[in-house]
């Protein structure tokens, strides 16, 4: 176990290693000088500006040195300032916009949980038959529409045809919970369907796996009723790699509510990307990046430890 | 026993001996025998075995390739010749040469002249579609290509050769897969100041490597087991040809059936990026910036919306039903013989 868990930091010491050094060098690989960027005109005009800005950033010192600065000041959580909103710090703004992020992720996971699960049992319990083939129908299409499609749709019921739900103005927890529910009902579900097709097949697959067992039948012989044994006897083992796949994920969501971000205009960390993006302003997408990068491989190495805590067969080995 | 000539190595193996394997992607893996021809039965064949849907998902595939063909066509062959409208045309724009402004109107409702009515700007709403799925063909094909090909031979060789090779590229692979896919492919796509069709296929297709590498790579550690394999070591042929020969021709037919499911992730990436502004560059029509710049109507014409969002989303579940369909059949085929 403890070697086990000694391989694993090793390994993902050295995949964040790689994940700065290729999100450092993605970005100094773009054309352009930062420095005419933080200057515009007067940088053009004055020469001398020029080079005293691009020494402050250290843009004349070799590559090593620079990758050296730019990941000691990261590690300690100073990602630099941005270049077009001038002294506004990228860490203060990303620290800023992930609760909003993953307020949002939290909440398509959530939702996604709570339908799929029923859907996935009653799916794996009738199977062959009916309700299954209709869930199966149903996960099939919501993995196919894309999510930019779902939330415009939301928007077009709800918003406009029954004038329900708002359609942006996010309101920050901070304005009181039910305003910022009201909001991030309507993005968060448009997230959450996919996931949910993607977890409701899982769990039928797994369910129809664990219901082939001697101690299902076993429990069957005892004249337990179906309810208990799906829900008590069968769920449990059959949620494992449920499990996992929802670490999974939820990382991915952080990067994948850019689009739903932007839709809903949210002020999140998607929206903030695609804004650098627009302005290119490299500094704020290279901290977002490195960022989104770095929560997504150690949740995944959460979720990997998690899952050998929880299943005794694989700790055994 | 020699090597030379191409008979020699071939191996024959009776075809009970042969079981499913399944890998890491689910993907079984069915034998091709080197120098054997895969018996081919005719598309139209396999075409009739399909479930209902499966038929129309296939039949909405050949209607949007041939729709996209057409459009291609019509602009880069025939100069707008052909029976298809001008999908950059503003159809209420001054004409300087009668002096009068065109008859058209925006939002227009479906007509006989514009089958899906016309756009914010006027604009033929089908025509636009029809060069939409221009782009949407050539960036799930670019990607597959590379993927196939790039994506392929590196998972089949480092399937098959193991070593230091193996966690070198694995590793890089395993690096790449550690971003969010969205997130590295917006990051890689902001270094290009001016996106080209070209340049939007190229990123996707790059981006697409890594997770073909894996599934072949699975694959060809299968495949590297098999006894044909080891039969062919024991008769002297050279690990080059035995890659070229007998696991590469086995792990492509996989490969291949996991492409259509990949065209479908490929297809909803480029109609996101495409959504956000960043795919390929106005006035090209894709199906994603179609459905952008309509919903800034959608409390007058939602119909705008809904045509371009009807093409996106049959493409990606046909394209899923269709993929799922001969992956079975695969399957099915496997566990049969």
């Amino acid at each position: 176990m403890g070697k086990l868990l000694a391989a694993r930091f090793v390994r993902l010491l050295a995949t964040l290693f790689a994940v700065t050094l290729v999100s450092f060098f993605m970005v100094v690989l773009l054309p352009g000088d930062p420095a005419v960027a933080i200057l515009g005109q007067d940088g053009v005009q004055n020469p001398e500006l020029l080079q005293q800005v691009q020494d402050e950033l250290g843009l004349n010192d070799p590559l090593h040195v620079r990758y050296g600065d730019w990941l000691g000041k990261a590690v300690r959580g100073d990602l630099g300032d941005s270049y077009t909103n001038r002294g506004q710090s990228v860490a203060d703004t990303i620290a800023d916009r992930v609760p909003v992020t993953a307020q949002l992720a939290f909440m398509a996971i959530l939702i996604a949980v709570i339908f799929a699960v029923p859907l996935g049992v009653i799916g794996a319990y009738k199977q062959g038959r009916w309700p299954d083939k209709a869930t199966s129908a149903s996960a099939q299409v919501a993995l196919s529409v894309p999510n930019f499609i779902t939330g415009i749709f939301f928007i077009w019921l709800f918003a406009v045809k029954l004038n329900l739900l708002p359609a942006s103005n996010w309101n920050r927890m901070s304005n009181g919970l039910g305003a910022n529910l009201k909001t991030a009902i309507m993005p968060a579900t448009a997230l959450a369907l996919t996931q949910m097709a993607i977890f409701s097949r899982l769990v039928r697959s797994d369910m129809i796996a664990t219901l082939q067992e001697n101690y299902i039948l076993a429990a069957r012989a005892k004249g337990m009723s179906d309810r208990f044994i799906l829900f008590r006897h069968a769920l449990r083992p059959s949620s494992l790699s449920l499990m996992t796949i929802v670490g999974i994920n939820f990382g991915a969501l952080l990067g994948g509510t850019v689009v739903i971000e932007t839709l809903f205009a949210i002020p999140g960390l998607g929206f903030r990307l695609i804004n650098a993006i627009s302005q290119r302003d490299i500094q704020v997408i290279q901290g977002i990046t490195v960022f989104i990068a770095v929560v997504y491989v150690v949740i995944n190495t959460i979720v990997d430890l998690l899952y050998i805590a929880i299943d005794p067969r694989i700790r055994r080995k | 026993m020699t090597t030379t000539g191409s008979g020699d190595s071939k191996v024959e193996f009776p075809r009970d001996r042969l079981s499913p394997i399944s890998t890491e992607a689910d993907f079984t893996v069915n034998v091709v025998a080197a120098g054997e021809k895969p018996r081919r039965q005719s598309f139209f064949k396999i075409f009739l075995t399909m479930s209902l849907m499966v038929k129309l998902a296939a039949l909405w595939l050949i209607f949007i390739v041939g729709l996209a063909l057409y459009a291609k066509l019509d602009t880069a062959v025939f100069n707008g010749a052909l029976p298809l409208q001008d999908p950059n045309f503003q159809t209420n724009n001054f004409d300087p040469s009668t002096g009068e402004f065109g008859t058209g109107e925006r939002l227009e409702k479906p007509s006989g002249q514009h089958w899906l009515g016309t756009d914010a700007i006027a604009r033929d709403s089908f025509a636009r579609i029809a060069h939409g799925s221009w782009v949407s063909l050539i960036v799930a094909l670019v990607a597959a290509s590379f993927g196939l090909i790039v994506g392929g031979f590196l998972g089949a060789l480092v399937g098959y050769v193991r070593g230091w090779t193996e966690t070198v590229v694995m590793w890089a692979i395993d690096v790449i897969l550690a971003f969010p896919a969205l997130v590295l492919l917006l990051a890689m796509v902001s270094i290009f100041r001016v996106r080209s069709l070209f340049i939007i296929s190229l990123v996707i297709g790059v981006l697409s490597i890594p997770a073909y590498t894996r599934v072949a790579r699975a694959n060809s550690l299968a495949i590297s087991n098999r006894e044909f394999v080891t039969a062919a070591r024991a008769i002297g042929t050279s690990r080059t040809k035995i890659l070229f020969r007998e696991i590469i021709p086995n792990v492509m037919p996989t490969l291949i059936s996991y492409a259509m499911v990949a065209a479908a992730f490929v297809v909803v990436v480029e109609g996101t990026l495409s959504f956000l502004g960043l795919s390929v560059q106005l006035p090209q029509s894709t199906w994603g910036n179609m459905i952008n710049q309509a919903r800034s109507d959608i409390k007058v014409d939602v119909w705008q919306v809904i045509y371009p969002s009807l093409a996106l989303t049959f493409s990606v579940l046909s394209l899923n039903q269709v993929g799922d369909f001969f992956q079975k059949r695969r399957s099915v085929r496997d566990s049969a013989i």
